[in-house]
């Protein structure tokens, strides 16, 4: 039978000053923080906007804003909290949480992303009539549209728009040109960040999930060692250390069945949960608690208080 | 003149949590000057390691945030109190994780510390959770990353229809406000538990002559220099 664990108060003493034991490591602390700043600073890889993914890549720029017309994109069909794609939502065996939540954050990418920003900004006949015409389709006429030129343009040399073969694609070759231009003007940044009227505004949805359809920014990110398969999050650029302590979050989507699993999101947060949920509670779980008498490692750390009293072990 | 009507009056539930608070938390027991004396190991240094890092922490993260979110980007001196600021977090985590393995090695939640490790995990936690935040506010290339890799988890999970990654004003708030406040409760709470109830003896000790019950020993008659001499223990705490 195990000894209860007795009061600290029925020990024998000796002296120590709080005090200036915090004040030490204060002083350590800051100090290896200044050092450690002074060195090795800090990242900051400046942020992609959609004028310089415009410019930079424009043929991937295009394909995106095609995707996003012809509902196509991953924010397309992403499915809550954007919107109602069926069978788009994560499981977590057979809980849905994903579904459960709603579409919160609704965004319809065409009109979103593209139609809306081409209406409010001032266009040439040209384009208004091709926004009319648009306007004034069925939906199978608008999905053949960009079906049609997203295969033209993946066909193309570069995917470059001016070298697509001549086919049936409706208005949609001129508004995504159009887009593509106002894009490289700086002009649809702002105009995706003040949808709804605002002035104010620091809700970021709109183009970073437009950013995050295309490859530009994955591509940017993969050179990074950014990617999930090479420990996402965790890494950080440039050799800095990042957020190692997202190691076992990240370390599950490197291993099957999750990283194969197109429930990999909802199976590893399940899990981690799960985790959590059980270091949190560690006191209390049989088994589990008595770890540290097998491991012995305790030996160790109170090494002088056993040499003193081998019998009381 | 109201001092008739005092008469007999004991505080009323200011004066109750005031004793309360005073028989749990004596402050011989807040701010002891002996310990017992088998605390003698590197591994205590780093509770308060951890404490002293997220002080650097919260003065770093106070001072970027009277300057606005977008200054380090544009100053010199504002990158160096971002790369302070980064540095300090990465030194916290790392202190943090070495003090909860310790604690873990020690099975320093017997004895009625149960909650004091549970605390302690939720600090943890809570810190996993405030540093996220912060590389999301940081206005570059990780933070778009991030935030774009994020959501995926999130939403799996419904969390992300109510906790919105791509929401900068958002995740600023949750960062600068909502969790450095839940960090700075739980932090207070997990020192005050191990303040009440002591330090956790080795496992196995069991309790050499001496008092018993909640008094401390640094009331009881004193060695010489105001230290009972511990068996076989001399000079200060740390090897």
């Amino acid at each position: 039978m195990r000894t209860p664990t007795p009061d600290p108060a029925a020990f024998p003493t000796r002296r120590y000053d709080l005090v200036r034991e915090f004040t030490i490591a204060l002083v350590l602390v800051v100090a290896l923080t200044a050092g450690l700043a002074a060195v090795f600073s800090s990242p900051d890889d400046k942020p992609i906007t959609l004028a310089s993914w415009s410019r930079a890549d424009p043929a991937d720029f295009t394909a995106t804003s095609v995707a996003e017309l012809g509902g196509t994109s991953d924010t397309a069909q992403y499915g809550p909290p954007y919107n109602d794609t069926a069978g788009a939502a994560q499981k977590l065996g057979p809980v849905g949480l994903q579904q459960a939540a709603g579409v919160r954050i609704p965004i319809d990418t065409a009109n979103d992303f593209v139609i809306r920003p081409l209406r409010t900004s001032p266009e040439l006949p040209v384009v208004n009539a091709a926004l009319a015409v648009w306007a004034a389709a069925s939906p199978t006429r608008q999905q053949a549209w960009t079906g049609a030129y997203a295969d033209a343009l993946g066909k193309a040399p570069g995917g470059d728009p001016a070298k697509v073969a001549p086919g049936r694609y409706g208005p949609v070759p001129v508004l995504t040109a159009r887009l593509l231009t106002l894009a490289q003007s700086g002009g649809l940044d702002g105009q995706l960040l003040t949808e709804g009227g605002s002035f104010y505004q620091t809700d970021y949805t709109r183009p970073l999930l437009f950013l995050s359809d295309g490859s530009y920014l994955e591509d940017k990110a993969r050179a990074q060692h950014l990617g999930g398969d090479q420990w996402g999050m965790m890494n950080e650029t440039g050799n800095f250390p990042g957020q190692a302590w997202l190691w076992l979050y990240t370390f599950w989507y490197q291993i099957d069945p999750f990283k194969s699993s197109g429930n990999a999101d909802a199976l590893v947060w399940g899990l981690m949960a799960l985790l959590s949920l059980i270091l949190v509670l560690v006191p209390f779980i049989p088994g589990l608690r008595s770890v540290p008498r097998f491991l012995g490692v305790y030996r160790l750390i109170w090494r002088d208080w056993y040499r003193e009293h081998p019998r009381r072990r | 003149m109201s001092a008739p009507a005092d008469e007999g009056w004991t505080g009323g539930w200011t004066g109750a949590l005031r004793r309360r608070a005073v028989r749990r938390l004596p402050p011989e027991k807040l701010l002891p000057d002996t310990q017992p004396a088998y605390m003698a190991s590197w591994i205590y240094v780093f509770g308060v390691l951890t404490v002293a890092a997220l002080i650097a922490v919260l003065v770093s993260g106070g001072w970027l945030a009277l300057e606005g979110p977008a200054w380090w980007h544009t100053s010199d001196v504002g990158h160096y109190v971002n790369s302070l600021h980064l540095w300090g977090v990465e030194l916290f985590m790392f202190f943090m994780v070495v003090h909860l393995w310790g604690k873990f090695l020690m099975a320093a939640w017997r004895g009625r510390r149960g909650l004091t490790w549970v605390i302690g995990v939720i600090a943890f936690l809570a810190s996993v959770g405030t540093a996220f935040t912060g590389y999301l506010v940081q206005q570059n290339f990780d933070s778009q990353w991030i935030a774009g890799q994020a959501k995926d988890g999130l939403n799996a999970v419904g969390i992300g229809a109510y906790f919105n990654v791509a929401d900068f004003g958002q995740m600023l708030m949750w960062h600068i406000v909502l969790l450095p406040v839940v960090l700075g409760v739980l932090t207070v709470w997990h020192i005050l538990l191990v303040r009440r109830h002591g330090i956790v003896p080795p496992i196995g000790a069991t309790a050499p002559e001496g008092p018993e019950g909640d008094e401390l020993p640094a009331e009881a008659p004193e060695g010489p220099g105001g230290t009972p001499e511990a068996p076989g223990a001399s000079g200060e705490v740390r090897p």
